[in-house]
């Protein structure tokens, strides 16, 4: 729940950043985003190349990524817009981080299905390990956001930590998630239910039973 | 009599087995997709009419008559788009992303033979920005038809040439209304345009659009495969069709179901969801169709009808289908007060009185929390939201507004409730 | 033409009107925030809502919904108050109680739509949200806590300028209005946001605190700091101009006025010449009027008398000279103080005959030496319509920084003889193709070809004149009206070796070519020609003297006095007319309105209000019609191109912040 905000800029963030250039591979990846609108119509891939470039950015940092001022002044020029356009983009959305952020951007729906299901618990897991909105952790690991409804919620509470999901959580297997993810580990993602497989109904399977185990093909019963 | 499963379009809903397109196919999506397209496209918007299928995305729009709204022909040499909305945030919704990452080769099929009806060049699927790893999954599927030649130049061998293009969003609810979703793949600010002109007059790129929810498209194929009077066989007069339910909150197993339109709430949670979490009489409230809309008191949901008519009647709506289920241990004023601070973080800051108002009745609803207020604040709070419903451009504001409607004129008592004992607490402490 | 009921009242409406004109027309006051004619609409601010049958059962934004036959439209029901109440309140809620210490106050919409649709009381008792004010320069001052959204400034300057530089950051109640990274807003029409600006966010920086709108004097006057003539109001307290602001003219301005039209009004009060001065020993001294009029007396003149006008200049003050010294026996006069000697016989020749507004349904446009966002700001708005609506744009000269594409062709006049096939292409396909040329391409010698390519690329046919002369002083085509042309230009005048050279504010001229004659400067400003002359006869700035000016496109347009001219100083013709005592000549009138009277009987199209008939458009005119060599750039810097903007303490603020700024900053790194 924090207010967003650009980060300043200042002669370090220019020396940092001022001649910062999309790699190869990012390059390659924003010329074929381009590619899908039609011709003249380049503004149209703003959003996915801020997003390469937070990626690039994250890779660079070795965190989830963010986007310095410099950096979206790149992306406009590359893609021939006004700054200012390209800004109001990057400061609209939230998935643009405006600040630098930690290695695990740990993201914690707090939105009412998941608050019915304990999100409670699983933010003051988040807290009691010292993670706050708007800072990252001083080993440089977690940065921490309550996010809005992250469309999750019969497998709630769930937490997106950079680009995988958590899901069923309580205290304690959120914790044990964290925990891997400090070791180096990838821990399993989605839901954390035993048993479950993903949104049916826990260990209680009420429907399409057939398809568990085969590739079931119900055409023939038409 | 609950939906059996040869009636269930979203076999791999669960995803128990693999998403692509040989199993797809195995199931019998791209089953001659070409024969479905030679009837013509006049006649595919008259089955899918004739189906009653009505737009899964919230409004209920018929679906069929939404195509036919499309020029036939483009007189002055602009091409025509079908938008399809993968942006799924309202709280309470996860049922596209089923769609997306178990069975997304409906959907994608569904585009090509939506687009040829609506005679649109090309589809951009506009996906919100955290499904990361369902729009990878998207990604792959699309280019999994590209290879197989069913999509490009004639898609399918049908002909027709036809494009789908995939859009990450990246954290904004408001894109998942259809113009501030135009707005947004124009790669601008998420703000809902004014309507007229309406997006299938000048829509993306300033061209016809028509913009349908994942669900809406992906049910297409099935019911031309099965026809407009299979589909029509589900359902209540006017409610028609089969509906992906979303159950989360306080029901001993939440999930996503399919089933048929017009089951009972009662059913619907006996038969998929496990019962209510503490039992019936523990049941204390229901938000029927995602955040959006009104909630309904534990007793007056239990029988009701789960389709659009069904929970109108009620003062309430089928919205997503995305059902919020609340027991007796839930602060209803901070489930409430907490969709307020949704739609505060998620309105565009457009329009005065979404802008503004949200803002407030946030602020007001959270000293409801504590009862910190006076009790003429409550009938001031249900002023300002209607101040709110109705004036603004798009319907995030009504949105806004409805939750905190509803929780007045069900559980005004327990607001009172709290304001006066806060009072008399205070006023305990000041003597 | 749609008939549309209004609070009862039927009337028929214009195809394409929105419900809120069709209310307009009905004579309703539809009360708006975010609505504004000339920027798209963007029905955000939700202060107009109607309720409208047939449609859904609640209010709509008259300003974005199309009038359609039969609408039953109604202003004054229970829904529309309620509606109104509403938005008001939540316009309210978050803007400070600040009325008595802003600027805005008195002016400013909310506050008078408040008190006509608003509650009264307020019922917020959360906290109000505080909003850092941004810098955006040093002419607009910012108060961001009073923005109420309506995003006007961010479309003007998407839509009307060109410069993308105002956006609306970040969303929801955190939305706030900024210009990138706070630099100052760069361009030439920037502060024409704080007129649109409904509340007290965006106010005059030079101007704060100065007055309260009821204290202040209006009068109608014309802008003299370029050849468009905007039409502007001048707000005086006392003897003094407090700001300048643009009146509504669809013909010329719209509702813009550039920032140097303004703001250099300050500089109205700074380096005045308040007295008379006399040239003894080499050194100026202050005279008496008598001393001053002794001394030209003094130099016999007779006939040997040669006036050059300024490029500020009334037509009367012009017609009062060359009264006198037609009376002396002199016809001497010229205005094009810089030396150009292009051909003056055809009058359409020179002027900018496809009018202003015109210009903006151009589809193919070739510009020869002109920088209009420099020299013509209000021109380039009316272009960069032209270019949304498809036209092409060429140029022709030094490169500047357009706010629509356009192909620089080079900066050599003799690219004028080798046009491109892109070019030639373009025109042909063209139905109103048109040639801008402008100063640089004068003074470069290509008038005679401009004229014939003019010609040759199809600018000119029934219907449509597509050849535009377009001038940079505000005198000059009232001027040539005149006569103040000589064939051979200023050369003219030197050769003749006059005695005595009344300079007219003119402070562009070269002096030293008149070393032998006694140069008489009236003016008000002690700038270049104040200092190069011998006799300074302290005279009236616009603001300070009823005129007639004409633009460059032959509208004659009339300015009122709107204050006294300070110290010693005159009006100019009051100046002239003792002249022509103590020269012992008579000019034929003793009186204002008799000296108009003659002016209008010598020159008839200068009585008529309106665009002045100078005939067809010659086939040819006399020139080099193969011209070679650089087009200058006759403007060096925008803020200070008269002698007003370079007494302007605002103008020359802006050139070093805004034209300088970045030269200095590169030098420092
Ligand atoms: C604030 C707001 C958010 C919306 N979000 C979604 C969404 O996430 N997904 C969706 O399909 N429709 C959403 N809608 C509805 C769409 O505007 C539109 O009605 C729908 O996509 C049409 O598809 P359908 O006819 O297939 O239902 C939203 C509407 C509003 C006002
Ligand atoms: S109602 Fe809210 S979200 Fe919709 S346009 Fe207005 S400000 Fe934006
Ligand atoms: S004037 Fe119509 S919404 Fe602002």
């Amino acid at each position: 729940m924090a207010a967003r905000k650009i980060a300043p800029d200042t002669p370090e963030l220019r020396a940092q950043w001022g001649s910062w250039t999309f790699n190869e591979e990012t390059k390659a990846k924003a010329d074929k985003a381009i590619a899908r609108y039609p011709e003249g119509r380049q503004r149209s891939a703003t959003m996915p190349l801020l997003d390469y470039a937070q990626r690039q950015v994250g890779a660079e940092t070795n965190t989830q990524g963010w986007l310095p001022l410099p950096v979206i002044e790149y992306v406009a020029a590359y893609l021939d817009q006004p700054v200012i356009r390209v800004l109001e983009v990057a400061t609209f959305y939230t998935m643009y981080n405006l600040e630098p952020v930690g290695k695990f951007h740990v993201q914690v729906c707090g939105t009412t299905p998941c608050m019915l299901r304990g999100s409670d618990d699983i933010i003051a897991a988040c807290k009691a390990r010292g993670m706050k909105a708007g800072h990252v952790s001083d080993d440089g690991l977690w940065s921490f956001t309550e996010v809005e409804c992250m469309g999750n919620c019969a497998t709630a509470p769930m937490v997106q930590i950079n680009d995988d999901n958590y899901e069923d959580l309580t205290a304690e297997r959120m914790d044990a998630v964290l925990d891997a993810l400090a070791r180096g580990e990838q821990p399993k993602t989605g839901t954390q239910e035993p048993g479950r497989h993903t949104s049916e109904p826990a260990n209680a399977l009420s429907n399409l039973t057939q398809m568990v185990e085969e590739n079931h093909d119900y055409r023939g019963e038409w | 009599m609950s939906l059996a499963d040869k009636d269930r379009i979203f076999t791999n809903v669960y995803g128990f087995q693999d998403w692509g397109l040989q199993a797809a196919q195995a199931r019998g999506d791209w089953d001659n997709t070409k024969k479905l397209m030679e009837v013509g496209q006049d006649a595919i918007i008259d089955e899918i009419k004739a189906s009653g299928l009505r737009g899964r995305g919230g409004a209920g729009f018929p679906t069929g008559m939404k195509w036919s709204f499309m020029p036939k022909e483009s007189k002055d040499g602009r091409p025509s788009f079908l938008v399809i909305n993968a942006d799924e945030s309202e709280p309470g919704s996860c049922k596209d992303r089923e769609i997306i990452r178990h069975d997304p080769h409906k959907l994608v099929e569904g585009a090509l033979i939506a687009g040829f009806a609506m005679r649109a060049r090309a589809a951009y699927i506009y996906i919100r920005g955290e499904y990361i790893r369902e729009a990878e999954t998207l990604f792959a599927a699309v280019e999994q038809a590209y290879d197989a030649g069913l999509l490009g130049k004639n898609a399918a061998g049908s002909g027709y040439d036809f494009d789908v293009y995939v859009h990450r969003g990246a954290g904004a609810y408001i894109c998942g209304e259809e113009t501030a979703m135009i707005e947004s793949l124009e790669g601008k600010k998420g703000q809902p345009r004014l309507k007229p002109p309406f997006p299938a007059g000048a829509g993306l790129y300033g061209c016809p659009t028509t913009v349908n929810n994942v669900e809406s498209i992906a049910v297409v194929p099935t019911i031309l495969r099965r026809g407009a009077s299979w589909f029509s066989s589900f359902g209540r007069e006017n409610n028609k069709g089969t509906k992906l339910f979303q159950i989360s909150g306080h029901v001993n197993k939440p999930c996503v179901v399919e089933e048929a339109m017009s089951i009972t709430f009662e059913e619907l949670i006996e038969k998929h969801c496990g019962g209510i979490r503490g039992g019936w009489d523990n049941l204390l409230a229901v938000i029927p169709g995602g955040s959006s809309v009104p909630l309904v008191p534990g007793e007056q949901i239990r029988n009701a009808f789960m389709d659009f008519d069904g929970l109108k009647e009620l003062g309430s709506g089928l919205g997503t289908a995305g059902v919020i289920v609340m027991d007796k241990s839930t602060d209803v004023v901070r489930a409430i007060s907490r969709l307020s601070y949704f739609y505060k973080h998620e309105s565009c800051g457009q329009c005065t009185p979404c802008r503004e108002g949200t803002g407030w009745m946030w602020r007001v609803m959270k000293r409801l929390e504590t009862g910190d207020a006076e009790i003429e604040e409550i009938d001031m709070l249900h002023q300002v939201t209607k101040q709110v419903e109705g004036h603004t451009i798009c319907a995030l504001g009504d949105a806004a507004a409805w939750p905190i409607q509803g929780l007045i004129k069900h559980f005004r008592p327990e607001i009172e409730r709290r304001i006066t004992e806060r009072a008399g607490a205070m006023q305990e402490a000041a003597e | 033409m749609p008939k549309v009921t209004v609070d009862g009242q039927e009337i028929e409406v214009p195809a394409g009107a929105t419900v809120l004109q069709a209310c307009e027309l009905a004579g309703k006051e539809i009360p708006r925030f975010c609505y504004h004619e000339r920027l798209s609409i963007a029905g955000n601010c939700r202060m107009c809502l109607v309720e409208v049958k047939p449609g859904p059962p609640k209010p709509q934004a008259s300003c974005a919904l199309p009038a359609t036959e039969g609408q039953e439209i109604r202003t004054d029901s229970e829904m529309v108050k309620k509606a109104r109440e509403g938005v008001m309140e939540f316009l309210l809620i978050n803007h400070p109680l600040d009325c008595p210490i802003c600027d805005q106050g008195g002016e400013c919409d909310l506050q008078d739509q408040s008190v006509a649709y608003g509650r009264g009381g307020s019922r917020y008792h959360e906290h109000k949200r505080a909003v850092t004010s941004k810098n955006m320069g040093p002419l607009i001052k910012t108060t961001m806590t009073r923005c109420i959204h309506c995003t006007r400034c961010v479309r003007f300057s998407e839509e009307i300028a060109g410069v993308d530089e105002i956006g609306a950051l970040y969303r929801g109640e955190d939305m706030q209005i900024t210009t990138y990274l706070e630099q100052a807003a760069k361009h030439e029409m920037s502060a024409n946001v704080i007129d649109l600006c409904p509340v007290g966010a965006l106010t005059s920086a030079p101007y704060a605190y100065e007055a309260r709108p009821w204290e202040l004097k209006k009068t109608l006057s014309i802008d003299v700091s370029d050849a468009i003539g905007a039409n502007i109001r001048l707000d005086s307290r006392g003897r003094e101009v407090l700001r300048a602001l643009p009146r509504v003219n669809d013909d010329v301005n719209e509702e813009w006025i550039s920032d140097k039209a303004r703001y250099q009004v300050d500089g109205l009060t700074r380096r005045r010449l308040d007295k008379v001065w006399v040239r003894k020993e080499g050194k100026l001294a202050q005279a008496s009027w008598a001393e001053a009029f002794d001394a030209i007396a003094a130099a016999k003149p007779g006939a040997s008398i040669a006036a050059v006008a300024g490029d500020l200049l009334d037509c009367e003050t012009m017609y009062a000279a060359k009264a006198l010294l037609k009376a002396s026996g002199s016809s001497l006069i010229e205005s094009r103080q810089t030396g150009m000697d292009y051909d003056c016989l055809n009058l359409a020749a020179i002027n900018f005959n496809s009018t202003l507004a015109g210009i903006e349904t151009a589809d193919a446009v070739l510009i020869i030496g002109a920088n209009l966002r420099w020299e013509a700001p209000l021109v380039n708005v009316r272009l960069r319509k032209a270019v949304k609506r498809g036209a092409k744009v060429f140029v022709v000269g030094p490169e500047w920084e357009t706010t629509y594409p356009a192909t620089f062709l080079g900066a050599e006049a003799s690219v004028l003889g080798n046009l491109p096939a892109e070019l030639t292409d373009a025109f042909k396909g063209a139905e109103r193709p048109a040639v801008i040329l402008g100063a640089g391409g004068f003074a470069a010698g290509a008038h005679a070809k401009a004229l014939s390519l003019a010609h040759e690329l199809g600018c000119v046919k029934k219907g449509w004149n597509g050849f535009n002369a377009l001038h940079i002083a505000a005198a000059r085509m009232g001027a040539v009206m005149l006569g103040f042309a000589q064939k051979g230009g200023i050369a003219d005048l030197v050769a003749a070796k006059p005695k005595v050279l009344l300079a007219l504010g003119a402070d562009e001229v070269d002096f030293s070519k008149f070393d032998g004659s006694l140069k008489v400067y009236i003016g008000h400003h002690g700038d270049k020609g104040a200092h190069a002359a011998d006799i300074i006869l302290p005279a009236s700035a616009f603001s300070e003297k009823a005129g007639t000016y004409v633009n460059t496109e032959g509208r004659v347009q009339m300015a009122d006095k709107a204050v006294f001219a300070p110290g010693d100083a005159r009006e100019d013709w009051t100046i002239l007319r003792a002249l022509a005592d103590a020269l012992g000549v008579k000019v034929g009138f003793d009186s204002f309105d008799q000296l108009r009277a003659a002016m209008i009987a010598e020159v008839p199209a200068l009585g008529e209000e309106g665009l002045a008939d100078y005939g067809a458009l010659a086939a040819t005119v006399a020139g080099d019609t193969s011209p070679s060599g650089p087009i200058p750039s006759p403007i060096k810097d925008f803020y200070l191109t008269n002698p007003i903007a370079r007494a302007s303490v605002v103008m020359q603020q802006c050139s070093n912040e805004l034209l300088l700024g970045d030269a200095l900053k590169e030098a420092a790194e």
